[in-house]
């Protein structure tokens, strides 16, 4: 943790010189910001200030990075779970069922699907289905964001095109992994004791099968954040979700460092954190990890 | 033997022919892609405008893929941004295999190193790649050489990691024993003996690469973080046609199809390479 602490936060005093005008004026400014004191002393700051939950000020909004990322969570926080909620729910039967009709045209559309999936790129897709869904059909509103708070139906209509974009690709990797690992599970021997038993194919893979190859399913969910991150910051530029991800773009064009800082130490926190629930949830998704 | 799999045929086929594309851009009808001209803005596919050139001449042009806002040719600037982008996936390959080899052999072979390295790979994989691209971009402004380096530090943790996954069950093996009883330098060993064992997994690992590079390059470009606007990518095309995309949605899409058939091209000639050198690796996905 420290490392990645220790990463992030770059060296904003060069850069902060290279763009403004006269020497007069970044001095100031330089002074101003704190950034006069070498780097090690600012890198100590910077910590003990994390450590106690302040995150400092933007430069460009000029309010706590630490209130912005606070303002800007719940867009982020509802397309990331409703890309999650879809995610799941399709890739993982998707996934189950071409390991169970193995070799099946359902099994060869779904690898041939995941490829694509992989390839096509977040805001390729996300045009696609905009000009298809929103401009050519007309069902859904082509961009913006509706606080819940103000309408939910509008709310939701605003997020299935975004969630819908962002969950091919992790959909694209979930079911690839559950189609391995129901794979593998269906090759065991207590599979062919439950068949033995005389219980009906349905219940062998969703009672016997599938809870066997949960770990890898979990496991790859977590990996997947990663994935799912940097497609929120893409994903919300497209359709101008004013989120994180728009946030993290904004700070970057407007070279406001807190901010940046403060965003991907945020999006690495959450990873970490989702990661390391994950790692928990094994104890009772395998009764035979312990720790 | 790579060459009989038909995922290395059509994957490879395909970036051969984008290869030549880009390099054959001057002959194939194109104009140079940061020529504009007012006359000829916002031209649908196929539709014949003009073109002012350098020296002031006005050339008559037909836009195969239309124009963008500013009057300039998308069919040009598409396949001249096939350069920059396979250019970019290359060199941000061999960066983090570089890289990622040298930290791997050490951190596999000389034992006291192998803590500290392995805790720093695990600290920048933490952070997600898209987000590493975009903090080294913000600290050094998008140029050429920023973008690929920016790309390629998030990949540097996998292949040390790959590396050194190989590296310790190398070094187990009889020749490597024979080679220290022999005598030989640490340094001879790692390159001479360990090293050209790895071959075949890094080239599959290198393939991937390239094509997440292809990508990331597009995203950094198309979010305006990238390479600076007048070099034509297909993400700086994208970006530039996306605010008016509701009316012109083809400066979207030629560059849009370029970029997908491109990535899935590497990722095939990747799936291919995996299947016939790696049979290990092919076993476990």
């Amino acid at each position: 943790m420290f490392l990645l602490l220790r990463l992030t936060p770059g060296d904003p005093a060069a850069i902060l010189a290279g763009d403004a005008a006269t020497g007069e004026q970044i001095a100031k400014i330089r002074a101003e910001l704190g950034l006069d004191r070498p780097l090690v002393v600012q890198f100590g700051i910077w910590i003990a200030k994390v450590l106690s939950g302040d995150l400092g000020q933007s430069f460009y909004f000029r309010i706590d990075v630490a209130t912005l990322i606070a303002q800007r969570l719940e867009p982020t926080f509802a397309l990331a779970t409703l890309t999650i909620l879809i995610a799941v729910l399709v890739s993982v039967p998707l996934g189950a069922l071409s390991a169970w009709r193995f070799g099946g045209w359902l099994d060869r559309a779904l690898m041939g699907f995941s490829v694509l999936g992989f390839s096509v790129p977040v805001f390729v897709l996300a045009y696609l289905l905009i000009w298809l869904v929103s401009l050519k059909l007309g069902w859904l509103p082509v961009q913006g964001y509706v606080r819940i708070a103000d309408d939910p139906l509008l709310f939701l209509k605003h997020l299935i095109l975004p969630s819908l974009t962002l969950s091919v690709i992790y959909i694209a990797l979930i079911a690839r992994v559950t189609r391995a690992s129901v794979l593998e599970a269906l090759g065991e021997d207590y599979i062919r004791t439950a068949r033995a038993k005389g219980l009906s194919e349905l219940r062998v893979l969703v009672r016997h099968a599938l809870p066997n190859a949960a770990v890898p399913i979990a496991t790859v969910i977590g990996i997947g954040v990663a994935i799912l991150i940097g497609g929120v910051v893409v994903t919300e530029s497209v359709y101008a979700i004013p989120g994180l991800g728009r946030l993290t773009v904004d700070a970057v064009l407007a070279r406001d460092f807190p901010t940046i800082q403060g965003v991907i130490l945020f999006f690495s926190a959450i990873y970490v954190l989702i990661n390391l629930l994950i790692d928990i949830s094994y104890v009772f998704l395998d009764p035979r990890i312990r720790y | 033997m790579a060459l009989r799999n038909w995922s290395v045929r059509i994957g490879g086929g395909v970036l051969v022919c984008l290869l030549l594309l880009a390099l054959a851009a001057p002959w194939l009808g194109t104009v140079d892609p940061t020529l504009f001209d007012a006359a000829s803005r916002d031209l649908r596919p196929g539709e014949a405008g003009e073109i002012t050139t350098l020296d002031g001449e006005t050339l008559k042009h037909v836009f195969l893929m239309g124009s963008d806002s500013f009057g300039r040719d998308i069919y040009s600037r598409v396949l001249y941004g096939t350069r920059v982008s396979l250019m970019v996936g290359l060199a941000a390959a061999l960066l983090a295999l570089s890289f990622g080899v040298v930290a791997g052999l050490a951190a596999g072979y000389l034992r006291w190193l192998d803590g500290l390295l392995m805790r720093v790979m695990d600290g920048v994989m933490a952070v997600p790649a898209v987000l590493i691209a975009i903090a080294v971009v913000a600290l050094w402004r998008g140029s050429l050489a920023t973008v690929i380096v920016a790309i390629a530090i998030p990949e540097i943790p996998r292949v040390t990691r790959l590396v050194r996954a190989l590296v310790l069950t190398i070094r187990e093996e009889p020749y490597v024993e024979a080679a220290v009883s022999l005598g030989t330098p640490p340094g001879k060993i790692m390159f001479g003996h360990i090293l050209p064992n790895t071959v075949a997994p890094l080239l599959v690992q290198g393939t991937y690469i390239c094509a997440f590079a292809i990508l990331l390059e597009a995203i950094l470009s198309f979010l305006g973080v990238g390479l600076p606007p007048d070099i034509p990518t297909w993400g700086n095309i994208m970006a530039e046609g996306r605010v008016q995309f509701v009316a012109y949605p083809h400066n979207v899409f030629f560059p849009g199809i370029f970029l997908a058939v491109t990535v899935l091209a590497v990722n095939m000639l990747g799936d291919g390479l995996r299947d016939t050198l790696d049979p290990r690796m092919a076993k476990r996905v």
